[in-house]
């Protein structure tokens, strides 16, 4: 008995190593670098320091005040009404965003709002001067709410929900009207969920990169990531760098510990109930106001996606699709990703056999430091941003000759372990639930080591672990993080090619390049969704 | 609509053919008449329809045909705050973040405008339910008991002349539950609404209720006196329902009616 649980604690041991390697190895790069250079490092707490790092909380605090308030509202209407045609279809289209990669947005977002967009001419119009395109803050904030508004739209209506129908028998009972109603019942329950649904919206938003990269313009419109890449890949300020992601780490770390407090999850749960059973009773004045607002909420959010299609299909498709640049990006972001999410599986999958066997093997004791770490230091992850990974280890190997000959390595392993929070969650439930029928079991019959994963590990997490592959994969082939960093003639990812296209002003080219990722991700999202969906 | 109801006695209610299909399940036809001030005990297999008739008649379920009468006036089509009807749920009568006081205050006025009168009477309406001292506790303070004396509290203050409780006292125990439908009985003597109460146990009926209506795969399967039908002399479907040890506590009279 022991031995086989030895060996699957061993295999989590050395997933939480691999995994502690690659983050703390890159602070290590880091902090060797400062110690290094010292005064470079001291020097670079300048003014243009203390700019980026404000601009970086005041865009995450205007986007998450712009997504989660209306947001509050739109999953109001939505709650009041639980059955109308294309109550499903919204809720459907308010989970895309997530699903699409940041580059793919900030394109739709400026084929919509941009200087040459579609409502270029209407905008003119309407403020009666030539519409310049939303660079800077405003570009930034319409694409994190067009993100976040939508799962903030979600959470919340997961919340609302939740109250019991009794309660809304009870309120139509005394006669609540609108306004009662939300002070009594809506109102008490979004009060909860607020904190962690505001906290998951700030963190996405202090740390997102390519939408401020693609969006953002000049020094006045710079996040710390977006500015520790451009110290690396155009200043050569490793010196600036090393600081700027000092502050970001601290930051996340910061917001992570807070978000801790407020007990919300960094994950971002938004799965619904479909067709809830209850009926509410509503005049005809407000059913008008929700109607509106969800109206609203649903032009905002399909805006930017039908621009992409739209924009896509402008392109040359098929002349993209035949140049060899394109093939070569699509080949490598293939084999990039599915590495990537190769890795990320095995890796998750060994954490959380090997924190079962720890807890298997402590009984009633409490649990150790291992096993804490296998269960949520996971999640630390997420404190470490991919482009502050990336630039440790991009300052750590330029020691170690060419840089950029590591992309492949570097970005197979950095998605890997930046999925590894989502696959865990998709994992673990299964693989508990399943050592915890099968585990007597299998000790009496004596099934260890490959015969157990082949006949009891197997048919059981067949289903989370490929919704886990799935997702893994979606995330790491739409990501413009690393690879913005290690990019390079020699290894180009879609997302790279997509933002080469851009800044050489190839326009349609990256809108069709757009397109093509948008759709290979919705389909590694559905097939991941729909895995999920169907386990038993 | 409150007014015109205060401290009226109960009033007759009448379900004329009302005909309900939940999505997917059989069709249920729904025929009672109930004098005003009746204590009517609702009982039947899970499932048969007793909670349905009863969020019917309060409004929380659209008939797809037929009719309701509230003492004679024709309720069908309004909602269910027009309705002269209160009702008590197994569960959940409570807001969870407002205190007993509040709680009650909303049977008054659903946004919490009180005026002076209007709190008089929740106090009143509390300490007549046994909770006095207990206004300013939330519901996780209370017992299972209190929070279902919480809710009668309310039934007093909004004083409709129809009360529904839908196995209001299910969750609790056998001795709390006879206090419960005690206080009932006491409350029903000072107001006389009419009364229908969904149960699945014969001691509840045995206790308060002078009718007993059986229903069985949604219809009203019987209507008779709440003695004859605990003493041997209902249907057999009903005795088959509460089983030997309830229906034949004389088994000779049992016996000579089949």
């Amino acid at each position: 008995m022991s031995q086989m649980i030895s060996g699957r604690i061993a295999g989590g041991i050395f997933a939480l190593a691999a995994t502690a390697l690659l983050v703390l190895g890159a602070l290590g790069g880091l902090l060797m670098e400062a110690a290094g250079n010292w005064n470079g490092a001291t020097a670079a707490f300048d003014a243009y320091l203390l700019r980026v790092a404000q601009f970086t909380l005041w865009q995450a605090l205007l986007s998450t005040l712009l997504s989660v308030v209306p947001a509050i509202f739109v999953a109001r209407a939505l709650a009041r009404h639980p059955s109308f045609p294309g109550r499903a279809f919204i809720l459907r289209l308010f989970a895309l965003p997530l699903a699409l990669p940041a580059v793919v947005v900030a394109l739709g977002v400026l084929a919509l709002y941009g200087r040459a967009g579609y409502f270029a001419g209407l905008l003119t119009l309407t403020f009666g001067e030539r519409w310049q395109g939303i660079y800077g803050l405003s570009g930034i904030l319409v694409a994190h709410v067009f993100f976040n508004l939508p799962l903030a739209t979600r959470l919340f209506l997961g919340a609302l929900e939740s109250v019991p129908s009794g309660q809304w028998r009870l309120a139509a009972q005394l006669g609540m009207n609108a306004r009662a109603s939300f002070r009594f019942i809506e109102w008490p329950v979004l009060r909860s969920a607020i904190p962690g649904v505001a906290g998951l919206v700030f963190m996405l938003c202090a740390t997102s990169f390519a939408i401020v990269l693609m969006l953002g313009g000049g020094p006045r419109a710079t996040t710390l990531e977006v500015a520790i890449y451009q110290a690396l890949r155009f200043d050569f300020d490793p010196a600036r760098a090393v600081s700027l992601t000092l502050v970001q780490v601290l930051l996340t770390a910061a917001i992570v510990v807070f978000l801790g407090r407020l007990g919300a999850s960094m994950t971002g749960d938004a799965s619904l109930p479909l067709a809830p059973n209850r009926r509410i009773w509503r005049n005809g004045g407000e059913t008008l106001a929700n109607i509106v607002l969800v109206l609203l909420a649903l032009a905002f959010v399909a805006g930017p996606m039908l621009a992409i299609v739209a924009g896509g299909l402008q392109a040359d498709l098929v002349r993209l699709a035949g140049e060899r640049s394109v093939r070569a990006a699509a080949l490598t972001s293939l084999i990039l990703s599915a590495s990537a999410a190769l890795l990320c599986v095995i890796l998750s999958f060994a954490l959380v056999a090997g924190r079962r066997a720890l807890e298997l093997r402590r009984g009633n004791m409490p649990a150790g430091p291992a096993e804490r770490f296998m269960d949520s230091g996971v999640a630390m992850v997420l404190v470490v941003p991919p482009v502050v990974i990336g630039a440790g280890w991009f300052i750590l190997l330029q020691n170690a000759g060419d840089v950029f000959t590591f992309a492949p390595l570097m970005v197979v392993t950095v998605n890997a372990v930046m999925a590894m929070p989502f696959a865990v969650r998709a994992i673990r439930p299964a693989y508990d639930a399943a050592s915890a029928r099968h585990e007597k079991l299998c000790l009496s019959l004596g099934v260890t080591g490959w015969n157990r994963l082949r006949l009891v590990d197997w048919p059981s997490l067949r289903r989370p672990g490929a919704t886990a592959l799935a997702f893994a994969m979606a995330l790491s082939f739409g990501d413009l993080g690393v690879i913005a960093l290690f990019g390079s003639e020699n290894v180009q990812t879609l997302p790279y090619l997509l933002l080469s296209r851009m800044s050489s002003y190839r326009t349609a080219d990256a809108a069709g390049l757009a397109l093509m990722l948008a759709i290979l991700c919705l389909v590694l999202m559905m097939a991941a969704e729909r895995l999920g969906r169907a386990r038993a | 609509m409150r007014k015109d109801h205060k401290g009226t006695s109960g009033a007759a209610i009448r379900l004329d053919n009302v005909r309900f299909t939940y999505p997917g399940g059989p069709p249920m036809i729904f025929d009672l008449s109930v004098g005003p001030g009746t204590i009517v005990a609702i009982m039947g297999p899970s499932g048969s329809g007793k909670s349905t008739m009863l969020n019917l008649i309060a409004g929380f379920e659209p008939p797809s045909s037929g009719r309701i009468l509230i003492a004679d006036a024709d309720v069908t089509a309004l909602p269910p705050a027009k309705r002269p009807v209160s009702m008590v749920f197994q569960e959940n009568n409570l807001f969870a973040h407002l205190t007993t006081a509040a709680n009650v205050g909303l049977g008054r006025s659903p946004s919490l405008k009180l005026s002076e009168e209007d709190r008089q009477d929740i106090t009143q309406a509390i300490a007549r339910t046994g909770l006095a001292g207990k206004e300013m506790r939330l519901p996780h303070e209370l017992s299972g008991g209190e929070r279902q004396r919480v809710a009668l509290a309310r039934v007093l203050v909004r004083e409709r002349p129809v009360l529904l409780l839908d196995e209001a006292f299910a969750s609790l125990g056998p001795a709390l539950r006879d206090e419960m439908l005690d206080l009932l009985a006491e409350l029903h003597a000072e107001r006389g609404m009419t009364v229908l109460m969904a149960t699945h146990d014969p001691a509840d009926a045995d206790r308060v209720a002078e009718i007993i209506a059986f229903i069985d795969e949604g219809r009203v399967a019987a209507v008779g006196l709440a003695k004859d039908f605990l003493s041997g002399y209902g249907p057999d479907a009903f005795a088959r329902y509460v089983g030997e040890r309830h229906a034949n506590r004389d088994p000779a009279l049992a016996r000579k009616r089949t």
